[in-house]
Order: C-alpha cells, then structure tokens, then sequence
C-alpha cells in the first residue's frame, strides 16, 4: 500500500456495511486498517512477473452435485435462531430500497 | 436537436432445476413460507455450498443457443450484499471468469427487419430471498428463493426503443422455453429485466449524454417496454429543462418502476463495481470444461425456433404466418409435433391449432396443452376433416366438445350427427330439389359473367341448409357443375 488509507475511505466501506461508526471508531479503525494493510503489503516486495492469478488454493476442480433434493429444514428449525420472527417468516427492521441481486 | 436512445438490458433467468444452485433444498412456487431453506441458503456460519452440475449445464447449453463464447475455465466471486434476503452478506455470483461471453441474438423488428443483438455475457448466480413489507411496520423475510440458479444474460447497449427491449425480451423468452433451461413463466417471476437507459442529444454540433439509469426489477413485458419508453421521455425533458444534465455531471442511478403510476422513482447513486468488493470465492473451486462435455451439452440443444419454423413451411407447406404462431411457444409447438406424430395431416393440425385451440387457450388464459384435448383428439378430428368425414363448421363443434370429453371425436361426431353426407345419391336428390325451385338462380349461373359464382354459392347453400349442414360441399358443388355446366 503505497497510499495511505483514509478515513474517508472507511466511512465509505462502513456505509456500503450499512454501519453506523463514531467519528471515534472510525479513527480507531483507520489506524487498525491500515497496520493490516501495511503488513500484507509485504507481499507486494515478491516479484509476480509472469505468475498466473490463483483462482483457488486447491488443485482442484468441478467439484458437483447431482440435481436431487434433499430435506430442509421444518419451518421452525430454520426460525430457531431468529432474533424475531412473524409466524413463518424472519421479521427484520423494515427494509427500503432495492434488493437487487 | 437529435436524439437517440441507447439501451442495454439484463436478464435474469431462473433456470429449470429441481433443487438450488448451491444445495439441496427444493425448488417450488408457492410453498409456505421458509419451508425449504437448510443451512447453507440460510448463510449458517461453517457450511460449504456445492454446485448443482444441470444448473451448469443449463447455462452452458443457454450460452451455446446465445452464440457464446463458452469459457473452459471459470471460477466463483463473492458480490457484497447487504439486505436480509440474503443471508450470508454476500452473493456468489461470476465477475472476471463468467461461463460465457461475446454471443449474439437476431431479433425480428415489428417491420419484418432483422437486427443483431450482442451479448456481452452470461453467467451463473444464484438468486436473493424476498422481502415482503406491504402494509408492515417491519419487513417480512421468505427464504425460500434464496439460492435459486439464475442466468443473468447482459446485452450491449445495441437497443435503441422501448419496442425492441420488449421483443428482444419475449425472444429470450421462448428461446429459454425451447431449450428446455427455464419454464421462462413470467406469472412465477421466471423472468426479470433491467435495463439500462440513456440518451444521445446532438444540438448545434454539440454532443450531451445523459445519465444512464439502471430501473430495477421489471416482471413483465409490459412493464419493460413502459419503463424505457418513461425514461426516453423523462430524460429528455430533464435535459432541455437542464442541458446539465449530463453523465459526466450525474453519474449513473437506480430507479425502480412505479407499476400503478407508470413511472419510475429515483431510488439511489449506482454503486460503482469496486463499490461490490468483489473477491474469489474459497468454498468453491473452479469449474473446468473439456471438449466431450461440451460436445454432450452441444447434442442436447434441441430443435429451435427458427429451424423449426423453416421445417413446418418446407416440410408441411405450412404458410408463414401459421408456421410462425405455431412455433411462438413451446407449448404450442410441442402441441403440433405431438399431435402431427399421432397421424394428424399437419396442415389440419395446423388449422385446428391455430383457429381452435389457440382461440381457446387465450380465452382461458392458458397454454395449449392444458385446454383440455390430447394431442390424439386433435390428430383424429383431423383426420376425420381429411377424409371428409366432416366440415369445418362441424370441426368448431366436436372441438368445443372434446374440450371436457375424452372420446375418439368421430364417436363424438356420430353420436351428435355430424358426419356429413358425401352419399352421391341421396346429395343428388337434393340439388335436383334445388334446381327445379330455383329457376332465376339457374338462369344467372348458366348466362355465365359476373352473376355465375354469386348464383352458384346460393344454389350451393341451398343444398346446404336443405341437408342441415351435413352434405359434402365440395360434392355438392361437383355435382351443380355437373348438372347445369353445358
Ligand atoms: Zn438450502
């Protein structure tokens, strides 16, 4: 990381986290983020010339399953961990704006 | 001024699998509520997803009908995602690897003009949940749909009206129904669009783009030509109110689609990819394809649209129009090939399809195959216009008929008394009958000229009533020629 990372930047990541941060924490932040980033930049002094990007660690490949179905969970097994619930669904905070997968 | 609509579009397209992209929960509309979730489309920490092998081979067999590059490596991304329809935060979708890319799709205009479509790619993702907050003080989360396989087709910025979004949309439509890769149901949400839109303005040699808004969601045709057709307008008096309006000036945005006002709302500033934090995602590895797979996947792409279409008008002397609505739907098609492989005449076939059964179908709101008649019924009623065994008008009846009633239709036409009568002698009374009531229509059929077909058609329509619709026309008519020919 040549370029030091900002606090703007992190109040940036947080809002795209949908996280409120204090103007404290996002200070704190900032410093703790950048020692991480100071450390793995370490690897930028290894020399990458003509090595292939890694798409995964494993030499391994088209790892599938059959198209068959398989037993879910009840209604009330999936619901057990739910902070809230409203009879069968997960109740949440109310969500505006898109959901665009 | 000049201005010129630019579009692109994404579609996405739920593939036809049994269970999810990603595990082994079932795949169903209308089940209750987060019935078929399990730990690994709920995000529980320390699962590992698995992919569903058809799912792939949909899309590659979806990318082969596409005219795509297939790639022979791909790998899986992680897209930042944070709503509750999701659980994991995250999507796992394809960002720099997709399965495949660089195809084309021609479309037919409304004025018989072909235009190519480019594909930029498509690839594999899995889908979100559903957030339900009508009339709620909270929002209502469904998991069910989380984790479904989607193909998300992304088309260059080659369309240039709302109208060619629509038939580029209802294209993809049949061609996903044809391959076999997606019901492409538009009722189920099979199906969802979202395009792309801005406009070039040339004014006094100036050039002006303006923002390009990405409208969100779309579920219908309708909805889809609307939209683009709102925001070709919308921008336009925007940017003459504003000729700040621009690109450069707004960046991009989102706008979702107001179905009962009929347009579109501001919804955010377009997050910019480095904005998704996409990564390589470690609980998957890669997939790779060889030449024997794809050339399986290759032989499994069946008969599609277009070839099918030139079949029916070469083989059968099918005219244009009907081998084009026969082949409008999968259902329709399938339908006719059935129906012809049963020992139906195809050109029979296809006038009862097309005339019958289509008028019913769209009066029901249903697909062809589930009107009620076998795809053996139609063959036999057929058969029985063939031979001559019945009229059309007759055919309009047993149809009706055999709508709610199982029977061979020539029982039907007996019992009903419908066969008609090509009995030469027992018709030849009857014109002979006509003949000698009808001394002035004889006269004009005879003298020749214009007055001779128009007497010809009331003599034969005499012998018609008179035979209570069941004489043979086409015997009858023989039979006047015969009689009164000199
Ligand atoms: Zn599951």
């Amino acid at each position: 990381m040549s370029a030091k990372l900002t606090e703007d930047q992190v109040r940036h990541v947080a809002r795209l986290a949908r996280l409120n941060c204090t103007d404290e924490e996002i200070a704190l932040f900032t410093s703790q983020l950048r020692a991480i980033l100071d450390y793995v930049a370490q690897l930028e002094e290894l020399d990458t010339t003509d090595v292939e990007p890694l798409a995964h660690c494993l030499p391994v490949h088209n790892v599938f399953r059959a198209d068959e179905v398989r037993e879910s969970l009840s209604n009330d097994q999936a619901l057990a961990n739910a902070p809230q619930r409203d009879g069968e669904y997960f109740a949440v905070p109310k969500v505006l704006g898109d959901t665009s997968a | 001024m000049k201005e010129e609509l630019i579009v692109g579009l994404e579609i996405h397209v739920q593939l036809a699998t049994k269970t999810k992209m990603f595990c082994g929960c079932k795949l169903a509309f209308g089940d209750p509520p987060n019935s078929n979730v399990c730990p690994v489309c709920l995000g529980m920490p320390g699962v590992l997803p698995v992919m569903n092998r058809q799912a792939y081979e949909y899309a590659v067999r979806a990318g082969l009908a596409l005219n795509c590059q297939i790639a022979r490596f791909t790998k899986w991304d992680r897209k930042g995602y944070y709503y509750p329809d999701l659980p994991k935060n995250y999507q796992i979708s394809q960002y720099d690897l997709p399965m495949s890319h660089d195809g084309f799709l021609d479309i037919e205009l409304d004025d018989k003009r072909t235009k190519t479509i480019r594909i930029l790619r498509a690839h594999l993702e899995e889908d979100a949940g559903k957030n339900l907050h009508e009339g709620l003080d909270h929002s209502r989360v469904d998991l069910n749909r989380t984790g479904t396989p989607l193909l998300e087709i992304v088309t260059q910025p080659d369309l240039s009206s709302a109208e060619e979004c629509r038939i580029l949309a209802m294209e993809l439509q049949k061609l996903m129904q044809f391959l076999g890769v997606s019901e492409a149901n538009m009722q189920k949400g099979h199906m969802r669009f979202e395009p792309n839109i801005n406009l070039k303005i040339t004014e006094d040699g100036r050039e002006y783009r303006t923002p390009i808004c990405e409208v969100k969601n779309l579920n219908s045709f309708r909805a889809l030509e609307r939209a683009v057709a709102y925001e070709e307008w919308r921008q336009l008096e925007e940017w003459k109110n504003n000729h700040d309006y621009t690109l450069d000036n707004y960046g991009k945005q989102n706008r979702g689609w107001d179905d009962d006002k009929e347009e579109t709302v501001f919804q955010r500033e377009k997050e910019e990819a480095h904005d998704y934090r996409y990564f390589p995602e470690p609980d998957l590895v890669p997939v790779e394809i060889d030449d024997a797979w794809l050339d399986r996947i290759k032989s499994e792409i069946p008969e599609l649209p277009g070839v099918m279409k030139k079949r029916f008008t070469e083989e059968y002397g099918l005219n244009d129009y009907d081998a084009a609505v026969l082949t409008g739907d999968r259902a329709t098609a399938d339908f006719f090939n059935q129906a012809v492989q049963a020992g139906g005449p195809a050109k029979r076939v296809a006038n009862i399809v097309t005339q019958f059964g289509l008028k019913t179908a769209n009066e029901q709101d249903r697909r062809m195959d589930e009107i009620g008649v076998s795809t053996e019924q139609v063959a036999q009623l057929a058969q029985l216009v063939e031979n001559g065994l019945i009229n059309a008008s007759a055919a309009a009846t047993i149809f009706e008929i055999i709508l709610d009633d199982e029977r061979h239709p020539e029982t039907i036409a007996r019992e009903n008394n419908l066969i008609q009568q090509s009995d030469t002698g027992a018709l030849e009374a009857m014109v002979d009958e006509v003949i000698a009531t009808n001394i002035q229509a004889v006269q004009d059929f005879q003298t020749g000229g214009k007055k001779s077909g128009k007497a010809r058609g009331f003599l034969l329509g005499q012998v018609m009533q008179k035979s209570k619709g069941k004489a043979n026309p086409k015997i009858v008519g023989e039979l006047i020629d015969k009689k009164l020919k000199k």
